[in-house]
């Protein structure tokens, strides 16, 4: 946790200082570039190969009845036999974590009245999926705010998602709900694996690494408009220098603007290569997107090797003679064989 | 390549969607400058252009709190000068021309501030 805390701030530091330094255009527009470029192939990578890995089994993870007789009830999203059943179950999978929503949490309880004494309780736990789902849909508005910068004139439905997320009128510049929940949200996440022991048991520097990440990406961004600003007009002109392939003059920008932009880039480079390709991930999990119907479909196995045939006609004509030899019963007795 | 149909369309749909901010721009215009026009007979404000280019925004809100609500009108700025607070006797007397000062930045940032839901615009009928 505390290796990873520390990357974070390494990378934050040398960003720090090496805009501070002059090498701004290195960090705002070189770094960008190569982020950008690795994400994008990387990701595709990433999807070609899991293209090429061949699914020869249905392997849906089955939460529910199968598709059975009739009078059984068939459990149509948890346990989809047809096409439109797994796009629904993807469907809510992508766009509401239901998965997620399914999480039960078990629990060892001293005194239960059911069984008059110690016992494991299962009950519903929502909290995950209430941050996971607040932290993605936030995520996803602070993104699509930032086109903003990215156009000219800034386009009209950003400015509806403005007032909508500014609604509150709060303060000059106006709050942004979606930046206040996207930090909570993430401060959640990063302390669910902090204070349940189980799961700090299990959570390694690369789970850490991307909340780090992101607290420090939300942290400067948060910062960069509350708090220690710049001057924005500055910062779009410099941003459409870059994404018009002809940078301008990054001077006058404060150096925590490329500490951000730095962080965002280290987040794209790391994408294709971490946990965080759940998001093309998603879609291929063949634990999601195959329909259960291995008893009513044949699914050959693409890898087998072509099968050495030897059908019962060959092995008569191969042993005809010897069997009929020993009087085995055969189907062309050895003389209407020879015709 | 297994599903090729599906996972293409969705290869290409990430590729657009994740080059968004660099078309995107294409559509529009380029943005080199702000096009912001200066006040012509007042060479300094009331801060330093640096501060009030980032920091306009919170000044002008610690003013509204200090005039609406604490009744004080006097500020005085870092170098010691001390001025009137107010948006339409202070700041609008060299800042006249609201379209060519505060709406080529705002504009062009999506900035809309709620300033003008009490003030009067500078330049429309009282």
């Amino acid at each position: 946790m505390f290796l990873s805390l520390l990357l974070v701030l390494l990378i934050g530091a040398v960003a720090w200082a090496g805009s501070a330094a002059g090498f701004a255009p290195l960090f705002g527009v070189a770094l960008p570039y190569l982020a950008a470029a690795v994400f994008i192939v990387g990701t595709v990578w990433r999807m070609v190969y899991w293209a090429k890995s061949p699914v020869p089994f249905r392997i849906p993870t089955t939460g529910g009845q199968e598709q059975s007789l009739d009078f059984i009830r068939q459990a149509k999203i948890d346990c989809p036999d047809t096409q439109m059943g797994v796009f629904a179950r993807m469907f809510l999978e992508v766009f509401l974590f239901r998965s997620l929503f399914r999480n039960t949490q078990a629990d060892v309880r001293t005194s239960l009245t059911a069984n008059n004494g110690p016992g494991t309780v299962y009950y519903s736990s929502k909290w995950l999926w209430c941050f996971a789902l607040l932290f993605h849909y936030c995520f996803l508005l602070v993104f699509l705010r930032h086109f903003r910068f990215f156009v000219e004139p800034a386009p009209l439905w950003v400015t509806w998602l403005e007032t909508l997320d500014g609604v509150m009128q709060i303060g000059a510049p106006r709050f942004f709900m979606t930046g206040g929940i996207l930090l909570v949200a993430l401060l959640f996440l990063l302390a669910r694996r902090v204070f349940n022991g189980r799961l700090r048991c299990i959570s390694l520097v690369n789970d850490y690494f991307p909340l780090w990440l992101l607290l420090g990406i939300v942290c400067t961004g948060i910062c960069l408009r509350y708090f220690d600003k710049t001057e924005i007009a500055m910062v779009k002109v410099f941003i459409m220098g870059v994404t018009h392939f002809s940078p301008v003059s990054a001077e006058g920008i404060a150096p925590l603007f490329f500490v951000h932009v730095t962080l965002v880039s280290a987040l794209l480079l790391y994408f294709p290569f971490s946990k965080l390709t759940h998001m093309a991930g998603v879609f291929f999990s063949p634990t999601r997107n195959t329909a259960n119907d291995s008893r009513r479909a044949r699914h050959i196995n693409p890898w087998n090797p072509p099968k050495q045939y030897f059908t019962y006609a060959e092995y008569e004509d191969a042993y005809r003679d010897a069997m009929a030899e020993v009087g085995l019963p055969l189907e062309k007795e050895p003389d209407k064989a020879a015709e | 390549m297994y599903n090729a149909k599906a996972v293409i369309t969705g290869i290409i749909v990430f590729a657009v969607l994740c080059t968004a901010p660099f078309w995107a721009g294409m559509t529009g215009k380029d943005y080199k400058n702000t096009g912001i026009v200066l006040p012509a007979d007042e060479k300094n404000c009331i801060e330093k252009a640096e501060f009030m280019r980032a920091e306009h925004m919170r000044l002008l809100n610690e003013w509204r709190d200090e005039a609406l609500r604490e009744e004080n009108r006097a500020y005085v700025a870092s170098d010691g000068k001390k001025w009137n607070i107010s948006l339409q006797n202070t700041c609008l007397k060299c800042h006249s021309n609201h379209k060519e000062f505060c709406d080529r930045c705002h504009t062009a940032n999506s900035v809309y501030p709620y300033c003008w839901t009490c003030h009067i615009l500078p330049g429309e009928s009282k």
